[in-house]
């Protein structure tokens, strides 16, 4: 299969976008690094959802893109950020506590594959030899819910979606929700639900693009972006 | 034990010899000992075992390995995933010329949690049905399974804070906390460098994050210049 036989779908930004959808007032949400920090800027302004950064930051606010640089001030991946007003500080304990503890309502992490059955793996490329998992395994196991953000399909066009995991698991039965540059898919115990797809991409591309079974919802519908 | 003050990062280090085990605070930029960090790199000391939350991103301890002087590191952020440009750490691990054990952050801490605090090990759902879990122990309480994750000690901590006063007593800023406060528990020697050191009383006791009973040497200076990633 090549990557000319799934379409193109939406682009980061959008993903971004249909992922912020799924954030309330009020929620506490950590975002994974990479696609999920693209997140925030796409929230209404005067949001209230409460960003919390495992390096030990709840109510991160932006990052900061105006060349200062406070050592002390960054996300998890290092960027310097802006605080939210009302932030708090804290050590790593605290901030895994927070997490493990189910205190995180929503996790965002990147992915590399999810299975049916809502194992994720997202760390290790085996035959990269190497990854480092950092926060995920205790963001997946911990977060009330987990949203996996990623594309829908490898560079050489193989599916990301899939029965089972191949590469080493970040965490077992982990991931509520699935949005890709094809779809949003929900993972219940029956499996994947397809519940919407991209604007352009039809019902049968998402399955065509899908390694395991999808039942499809019966008001799948196309996103609303 | 009051705080020993020391006049320079390379000072502070007296005594310690190749083969010991250290704790780097700090999670990339924020509350990482940087002068501390050149300090052990000037001094040649060999045979290091780390352990620091990441390395080769930002923090400085990349630098350690271009004299070869890891052995190994525990840490949670130390190879990439992606084909993005490798650091020495990550082409020495590559050629089996150092170790490394990736151990998930919350439990990293916890361990380095139970190591200071004289408990005998995390009781963790992390892990579980990964190859963390590989050749260890599970518990079951209550009908949940947990893995058994042991304690964390080291001989030598290397810590980063904003304040000390002559005590040794310690004031964070920012993120700059992370995992300073745990391995200020859990290792024999505790070396912290410091922005500015004060008199003892200027640091109101609401805002010391380490109490003093855990800090053996403090050295006061300006942050090395990192870049940014």
């Amino acid at each position: 299969m090549t990557s000319h036989a799934h379409p193109e779908g939406l682009p980061r930004e959008l993903l971004a976008l249909r992922v912020a959808q799924e954030l309330r007032a009020g929620m506490v949400v950590n975002l994974g690094i990479g696609l999920p920090t693209l997140v925030p800027s796409h929230l209404p302004e005067g949001h209230s959802v409460l960003f919390q950064s495992e390096n030990g930051i709840l109510g991160l606010g932006g990052i900061r893109e105006d060349g200062i640089f406070d050592r002390e001030l960054i996300n998890a991946g290092g960027q310097p950020v802006f605080l939210a007003t009302g932030a708090s500080f804290f050590d790593s304990a605290t901030s895994f506590g927070m997490i493990r503890g189910g205190h995180v309502d929503v996790s965002v992490l990147g992915g590399l594959q999810v299975a049916s059955n809502g194992d994720l793996a997202n760390w290790m490329v085996p035959e990269r030899g190497g990854g480092s998992m950092g926060g995920a395994m205790d963001l997946a196991v911990g977060a009330r819910r987990l949203i996996v953000a990623m594309e829908h399909v490898t560079r050489d066009g193989t599916s990301r979606l899939m029965e089972r995991c191949t590469y080493p698991l970040t965490a077992q039965a982990c991931t509520n929700l699935v949005v890709t540059n094809l779809a949003v898919i929900a993972v219940e115990p029956s499996g994947f639900v397809l519940l919407e797809v991209a604007p352009g991409v039809t019902v049968e591309q998402v399955i065509a693009a899908t390694n395991a079974p999808l039942t499809v919802a019966p008001d799948v519908h196309e996103m609303v972006l | 034990m009051v705080a020993v003050l020391y006049d320079t990062p390379d000072d502070a280090l007296e005594g310690i010899e190749d083969g010991v085990r250290i704790m780097f605070g700090g999670f990339v930029t924020a509350g990482t000992p940087s002068n501390l960090i050149r300090a052990l790199k000037r001094r040649g000391t060999r045979g290091i075992n780390g352990m620091a939350n990441n390395i080769g991103f930002g923090d400085l301890l990349d630098e350690l390995c271009e004299d070869h002087q890891l052995a190994g590191m525990i840490a949670t952020f130390a190879i990439r995933a992606s084909s993005a440009k490798k650091s020495r750490f990550e082409d020495q691990y590559h050629r089996g010329e150092v170790t490394l054990e990736l151990s998930p952050q919350g439990t990293f801490v916890e361990r380095i949690r139970a190591g200071g605090a004289g408990l005998g090990g995390v009781l963790t759902r992390t892990g579980l049905g990964t190859p963390v879990a590989e050749g260890k122990q599970t518990i079951e309480v209550d009908g949940v399974t947990y893995l058994l994750e042991t304690p964390l000690h080291a001989d030598v901590a290397l810590l980063k804070a904003q304040r000390a006063d002559r005590l040794g007593n310690l004031e964070y800023r920012g993120a700059g906390r992370n995992f300073n406060p745990l391995m200020a528990t859990a290792a024999d020697l505790v070396i912290v460098e410091v922005e500015e050191i004060v008199e003892v009383g200027e640091i109101d006791p609401e805002r010391v994050g380490t109490p003093a009973v855990f800090v053996d040497r403090i050295v006061q200076c300006a942050p090395v210049e990192v870049f940014t990633p």
